[in-house]
């Protein structure tokens, strides 16, 4: 049962780690600034949720095992913390993206732009 | 198995660095914003893994209000980008 | 009173999520209880102007936060699983054909329009730049917009996702 769970613990870590390392290769290979906050968005986003998955299945099996509360806040306090920064993440993209459009930064390589005809 | 969350924190380490090169490097000021989130979420993930580490269930409080203030941090920085302060 | 009181219940059960695990009270301690329904009333009479501002109590249905759990969990989830795997083989291969379209959702509370805005943002290759506050339609940035779709003035929400109707959920959560 135990390597089960620490496997399965191995698999969530090893999954969040390769998704924020795309996540910042994407930042650093991406040609503009909007290009730039998909990778960094989606990808940090998914990988900190694998990240806080693998740390409640320790929590949880923690609490099965020896029965003690403290297991209980710390997998309740992570998913508190993945959910908050899931939500604000997605948000701030959406001011950064509309900042970015605002003083003026235009999406460089673009096919169409629908937004720049509906301003005019 | 608190072995691999070290090793994945320092990992997370390394990657901080990476995302700081673009904050550097970063020709605009709205990338240099996308870096600076890019870091903050690393930095949630890599305080998690950290109060598990330590056993410490304090750590991951203070993500969860890291996390909500580096919201804030944006939010005012892609408003005072925008122009609307 | 009505949203004095439901924001009172609100703060009082984030605040129990919050201590969960504290004593043996169910999972409470007393004095966390005592203390989370003072801290509840507290939080309740200065921010009651917040919550329910347009005097709408929908969201007082607790159906609806099990839809929007759901939601979460299964559609939302494997959404956003895909389109990581989409922004990973571009981030390798650097194949992308960036460009924003429009994109006309048809829904009308505010709740539902960042709800799906949101959603976009984490989901398939999309990024939600801006809104067109009278219509409410959404100008989305996509990563890679398919051949023949830039043609076209308005894309339906639908043509975006690759398997949940994402409107179609948000109306069942927010309207």
């Amino acid at each position: 049962m135990t390597t089960i769970l620490d496997t399965a613990i191995m698999i969530c870590l090893a999954i969040g780690l390769i998704f924020n390392a795309l996540g910042v290769i994407g930042i650093l290979r991406f040609p503009d600034v909007y290009t730039r906050l998909h990778a960094e968005t989606k990808t940090t986003t998914f990988g900190t949720i694998f990240i806080g998955l693998a740390v409640v299945i320790y929590g949880l099996a923690a609490l099965l095992e020896t029965g003690e509360g403290q297991y209980l806040t710390l997998s309740v306090h992570t998913i508190i913390a993945v959910v908050a920064l899931a939500f604000t993440n997605a948000t701030g993209a959406h001011a950064i993206a509309r900042a970015a459009y605002r003083c003026g930064y235009k999406p460089k390589p673009a096919v169409v732009d629908r937004m720049a005809e509906a301003n005019q | 198995m608190t072995d691999a969350m070290l090793l994945s924190v320092v990992v997370l380490a390394a990657l901080i660095v990476l995302a700081m090169v673009r904050l550097f490097a970063g020709p605009t000021a709205p990338d240099r914003v996308v870096a600076l989130d890019a870091v903050n979420t690393l930095t949630v993930a890599a305080m998690i893994l950290l109060g598990v580490v330590y056993q410490q269930i304090i750590f991951i409080d203070v993500a969860i209000v890291y996390a909500l203030l580096s919201f804030v941090g944006t939010l005012y920085i892609a408003k005072y980008l925008g122009g609307e302060i | 009173m009505i949203p004095f009181l439901l924001t009172a219940i609100f703060a009082f059960l984030l605040y129990l999520l919050l201590t969960a695990g504290s004593g043996n009270l169910g999972v409470w301690s007393p004095a966390e209880l005592v203390m989370g329904a003072f801290l509840a009333l507290i939080v309740a009479a200065i921010a009651r102007t917040f919550l329910c501002r347009n005097h709408t109590y929908r969201m007082a249905n607790p159906l609806r936060w099990l839809v929007l759990a759901v939601y979460a969990v299964v559609p939302f989830f494997l959404e956003m699983a895909k389109a990581n795997l989409d922004v990973a083989y571009r981030v390798i291969t650097g194949r992308i054909r960036p460009g924003i379209v429009r994109i006309e959702p048809g829904l009308k509370t505010d709740l539902g329009v960042l709800l799906l805005a949101n959603s976009i943002t984490l989901t398939p290759g999309t990024l939600t730049v801006g809104v067109d506050e009278e219509t409410n339609d959404l100008f989305v940035h996509m990563i890679h917009v398919k051949p023949g779709a830039e043609k076209k003035p308005t894309l339906d929400a639908t043509e975006i996702t690759a398997w949940f109707d994402f409107p179609a959920w948000i109306r069942r959560i927010a309207e």
